[in-house]
């Protein structure tokens, strides 16, 4: 990872619809190189996707988030791998990441009402046999994601014009 | 009220309106044009502004909270009158380690409210009615009424693009005459963006010298320099005891509305200021020098990122300018692009009004910065790039059909 990515990463990580000629501009770099520098990092997924950051607590059709805390007897030789990934192969399944302390995983589940949830964790994931224990917390509110805060308060409060 | 009885002494002139109860000095100052062109953009909805003077980041957290902090920690007296030490010693060693100027914390700096309190201290001890005040242009609008606040008589000393609006020593000699006492700079400049190197100081400290002028150095958007590093006036040989740096908070740390400036000089003009800003507003408010105290010690390298993101907002905004077709010459400070609108024959206020009117954006007209601002437009590019993008549509668009029609 050069230089150029690095920057071409953090201006993408703002808005990823800019394009290469704008961020070429931006940073006073030929366009071609930084054409170059986004395919290579598609190339190697360090740009996994291009997605959008949405607040689903403004749209009709919600849904709901829980995290779940989820305790594991790791395989022989292949420790958390594999069991991940029978986890995070569920579609309903957002995130999943392997923590240190209490737990081992800590698993986010969207699904479409509580019900729809709770009966992922009962049906599908303690059932897995190297599951030992599950705590599941619903997410109320989410105030800040990825670095992006969804009711924004901090709008432009400037004058329109000023010295 | 107007015609108010006398009580035996006889009144001199009969006042005929409550303005003639006004100073003939504060009557005569002409309003801004800035203000103008303000009142006319408050009229309209869903612009683009590209008018506005300030950062648009918000201050950082950590630097408003430690203001919360002070507040809840029952910090609010007055300060020394100079100013918290803690606070004088950190913006000594912040300007040593970043332009290499040294002010003793004790009896050289003085915290202000806002840098725009500083300059008018600063003119006020020093000027004696009938002086003359040098005063580059295009440049921030206060400097010529401050000065005439204070009988001075501000003398415009005008500079230009093609010369990216820099102060020449055949310009600045031209106008000195045995009047002439102060010289204020601002550079990086507000409106044009241009900045002033060391070569470029040389030969203007040479006749600061020969001519026994004191400078005003108004640097208060010295952190936002894109390539070269400021350089300041009073760092150049012979000039701190000469200078009188003025410098805050607002522009590097996004601090605006905090109003923490600062005045660094000579011992005995800073005492004389002091004496000024004692009986006029005491000190600067407590929270907020506590604030510049935490920006200081924590916000440099957040400092650093903001810098980082104008210079690309800048960039977008000198290149969209050239491909429209407007001349711009390269604005290496501040966060403001001064392109020329000579092209389309047009007066910048003419420009201004029927590009806010018809493309619905704000831009400032040059000609309220004074000598060498008409034909040009102040386009401040501390916005988000979204806006900036669109705002550059809407001027190509304008110009575009300008040049049809």
């Amino acid at each position: 990872m050069n230089e150029l990515q690095l920057k071409v990463l953090e201006l993408l990580k703002e808005d990823a619809r800019r394009d290469a000629e704008l961020i070429a501009t931006m940073l006073d770099h030929p366009v071609e190189e930084v054409k170059e520098a986004i395919a290579a990092m598609e190339q190697e997924h360090i740009i996994v996707k291009y997605a959008t950051v949405v607040n689903w607590s403004k749209v009709d059709d919600e849904k709901v988030t829980a995290l779940i805390e989820v305790q594991i007897t790791p395989e022989r030789g292949r420790g958390f791998e594999g069991i991940a990934e029978r986890i995070y192969l569920y579609p309903e399944v957002k995130s999943v990441y392997l923590m240190s302390g209490a737990y081992d995983l800590l698993v986010e589940v969207e699904g479409k009402t509580l019900k729809e949830v709770a009966s992922f964790v009962s049906n599908k994931l303690s059932p897995i046999d190297a599951v030992l224990s599950t705590k599941t917390f619903f997410i109320l509110k989410k105030y800040k994601q990825d670095g992006i805060i969804f009711e924004e308060n901090e709008g432009d409060h400037r004058l329109m014009v000023s010295p | 009220m107007i015609k108010g009885k006398s009580q035996g002494t006889s009144i001199p002139v009969q006042r005929q309106s409550m303005a003639d109860y006004l100073s003939p000095l504060v009557r005569d100052i002409k309003p801004s044009g800035i203000r103008r062109f303000f009142d006319l953009v408050s009229t309209r909805k869903d612009i683009i502004t590209l008018g506005v003077g300030e950062p648009d980041f918000v201050t950082p957290w950590h630097v408003r909270e430690a203001a919360v902090y002070a507040l809840e920690s029952g910090k609010t007296q007055y300060t020394s009158n100079a100013g918290m030490p803690a606070l004088r010693e950190a913006i000594g060693q912040y300007l040593d380690d970043s332009f290499s100027v040294e002010y003793d914390p004790a009896s050289e700096i003085l915290v202000t409210v806002g840098g725009s309190e500083a300059i008018d201290l600063a003119l006020r001890a020093l000027i004696t009615p009938g002086d003359e005040i040098l005063i580059p242009e295009p440049c921030y609008i206060s400097y010529s009424p401050i000065t005439a606040l204070s009988g001075g008589v501000p003398v415009g000393i005008e500079t230009f693009a093609a010369d990216n609006f820099k102060l020449r020593a055949e310009q600045l000699q031209a106008v000195i005459t045995p009047r002439s006492k102060v010289l204020i700079l601002c550079y990086p400049s507000n409106p044009t963006g241009g900045i002033m190197t060391y070569e470029d100081w040389l030969p203007i400290a040479k006749l600061v010298e020969e001519n026994d002028l004191i400078v005003i150095s108004d640097e208060i958007y010295a952190e936002l320099t894109y390539g070269e590093k400021h350089v300041s006036f009073a760092s150049m040989p012979g000039m701190k005891d000469r200078t009188i740096l003025v410098s805050g908070f607002s522009k590097a740390f996004a601090m605006t509305g905090w109003r923490m400036g600062y005045a660094c000089g000579h011992k005995e003009i800073i005492a004389a200021m002091l004496k000024i800003h004692q009986y006029t507003v005491m000190c600067a408010p407590i929270m907020a020098q506590y604030a510049a105290l935490e920006a200081l010690q924590h916000g440099l390298e957040e400092k650093d990122r903001m810098v980082e993101s104008y210079n690309q907002r800048r960039r977008l905004v000198v290149k969209g300018f050239r491909e429209i077709g407007l001349d711009c010459h390269e604005p290496q400070g501040a966060f403001y692009a001064f392109p020329s609108i000579a092209s389309t024959g047009m007066s910048s206020e003419t420009f201004a009004q029927r590009l806010l009117e018809e493309a619905g954006v704000a831009a400032v007209p040059g000609d309220v910065f004074g000598l060498g601002g008409e034909g040009h437009l102040r386009c401040s590019y501390a916005t988000s790039v979204t806006q900036l993008t669109e705002a550059l549509d809407r001027i190509g668009n304008f110009v575009h059909q300008l040049k049809q029609g």
